[in-house]
């Protein structure tokens, strides 16, 4: 499938298209998290590491096949979801997003130092299994489940805490025990996303992880719209795609990039599509049935 | 049997004692109003009724067993539901989806029955449909079901908080200060709301008002509560006969 569509889509392209799907699959986790429960994560990094790390050594020195190195490297990032998930039960905003930079600095420290990972060298000759069609065929399941647990009493239940968590409550919702299953779902699709990332690259090192790298993610929730999922999967494609259109102008990359998000924030600060919703297009366009 | 009894239930807050030794009990099927000057402690009292403090002294007996030490999201599932004094509604959910987050303490299926739309949540969810419908309706709310909870008016977020509260199929009703910032139209309308909600749904109604014409109205007995005792408890025209309540509350007519 891949040699085929190489041969009518330029490498350089099918490379952006293959990479705008893995940030899809981690941002859609990280949404869960900070879009959808509210709850400030900027540690996502962190899970991703975990992911790659997990299923590259088990592909690498266990000869574990592919899916299973996948699934392993998902779970094991959702465990610590589940570790970093309990001090959200206390804290909130501000403390937690302290909280889990440190998580995240302490997993690429720890992978700095971690010989079977190769220290700071990294590892490197990881069979390159991730192709074309498993990231989007992966991206359709995730966007797909997601989207039903959206719509479902549980989704909804997300939403109330990020809205109000008192109230919530008196709605009989155990805030605390769903806070922490947001984190195990939104960290599960980050060692995904991780496992991935690391099967296409041949090579990682804990650099690749680093604070810059979860902030990239959570620009992406917030610039496509905090708890929308086509907002997600919007910010995903244009902050993969940006950087590579502002290769043009070379060394002031990154400046234009940060001046194109305070930009956006200034005049969407809920997110490109954070609040819109089909009803109130209809509604301003003057279509269907609504008075 | 009284649905709920309180008993000498005190709260203490660092060295203040926001509530000292109460006793009441409610009685399944009336509507019971709190009334008392600012900080008599009426909030305090529903938010230890609701599982959000517990009390520092006393028992809260709730369909005769305690709920002293439940948490807020249990007391809720028992059957208590409530309505706040500064509104708190779901604000960026619609006014839909606020209703069927108060259908969740009454619904179980799970995460991945949810998200694999297993044949339990596809019962739920559509009795939970028809039962918003039906609440959208009583409150007359049903055009807006779409819009943004906090686009709504003022009166129009009491009647959908009210709504929310009645999706939890509550048998006690917890109301603070239902009418505050209502005009007087709206509250009218409020109280043939909350007659007709007693009458169809079989509810025992608590609710802590100010509005005193409302409360009068509308209640079949009366607590007063001033500095965290109590100094009354009976029906509305005794209370507002009662030489106690007129000196610390209604005060002496000119």
């Amino acid at each position: 499938m891949d040699a085929v569509l190489s041969q009518y889509i330029d490498p350089y392209f099918l490379r952006i298209i293959l990479i705008i799907g893995i940030n899809i699959i981690l941002a859609l986790g990280l949404n869960l998290i900070t879009g959808v429960t509210g709850q400030l994560s900027m540690g996502h990094a962190g899970f991703m590491s975990l992911g790659a790390y997990t299923s590259a050594i088990l592909t690498m020195n266990y000869g574990v096949a592919f899916p299973t190195a996948l699934l392993g490297g998902s779970l094991v990032a959702a465990l610590f979801g589940f570790f970093i998930g309990l001090p959200t039960l206390r804290l909130q905003g501000d403390y937690l997003a302290m909280v889990t930079i440190g998580f995240a600095e302490i997993i690429r420290v720890f992978f700095l130092n971690f010989e079977p990972g190769g220290k700071a060298v990294g590892l490197s000759g990881i069979p390159q299994e991730t192709t074309f069609l498993t990231v989007w065929g992966l991206v359709a399941v995730a966007v797909f489940l997601n989207a039903r647990l959206l719509s479902s009493r549980t989704g909804r239940a997300f939403y109330a805490i990020r809205e109000d968590e008192i109230a919530a409550e008196s709605c009989g919702v155990n805030t605390t025990r769903l806070k922490v299953t947001a984190f195990v779902l939104g960290s599960f699709l980050g060692g995904l996303g991780g496992g991935l990332y690391a099967h296409y690259m041949f090579y990682i090192d804990p650099q690749v992880f680093n604070f810059t790298k979860s902030i990239e993610l959570l620009n992406m929730v917030v610039l496509g719209g905090m708890g929308s999922i086509p907002g997600t999967i919007l910010g995903a494609v244009l902050l993969t795609i940006l950087p590579e259109l502002l290769r043009v102008v070379a060394e002031y990359r990154l400046m234009f990039y940060g001046a194109l998000l305070v930009i956006l924030m200034i005049f969407r600060p809920n997110g490109l599509l954070g609040d819109v919703r089909i009803y109130d297009l209809k509604k301003r366009w003057g279509l269907g049935k609504n008075k | 049997m009284p649905i709920l009894e309180l008993k000498g239930i005190s709260q203490e807050f660092g060295g203040l004692r926001a509530l000292d030794s109460i006793d009441m009990a409610i009685e399944t099927g009336e509507i019971f109003g709190i009334i008392g000057p600012n900080g008599a402690g009426k909030t305090t009292l529903f938010n230890i009724i609701t599982g959000i403090y517990e009390p520092t002294q006393g028992e809260v007996i709730f369909n005769g067993g305690n709920i002293n030490r439940l948490p807020a999201y249990q007391v809720a599932r028992q059957g208590i539901a409530r309505t706040y004094q500064n509104i708190r509604l779901f604000k960026k959910l619609s006014v839909l989806d606020n209703i069927r987050v108060g259908r969740y303490g009454v619904t179980k299926n799970g995460i991945f029955s949810g998200m694999l739309g297993l044949p339990l949540a596809r019962r739920e969810e559509s009795q939970t449909m028809a039962e918003a419908m039906r609440l959208l309706e009583l409150v007359g709310l049903y055009d807006r079901r779409w819009e943004y909870a906090d686009s709504l008016a003022y009166g129009e977020q009491r009647r959908l908080e009210i709504a929310r509260a009645l999706a939890l199929n509550p048998t006690l009703l917890l109301l603070d200060e239902p009418a505050a910032g209502m005009n007087s139209s709206e509250k009218v309308e409020l109280v043939s709301l909350i007659r007709r909600i007693r009458e169809e749904m079989e509810l025992t109604i608590l609710l802590v008002e100010h509005d005193m014409n409302l409360v009068m109205n509308i209640c079949d007995r009366i607590a007063v509560l001033d500095y965290g005792r109590r100094i009354a408890l009976d029906t509305p025209i005794r209370v507002k006969n009662d030489a106690a309540v007129i000196q610390s509350y209604l005060g002496v007519e000119a």
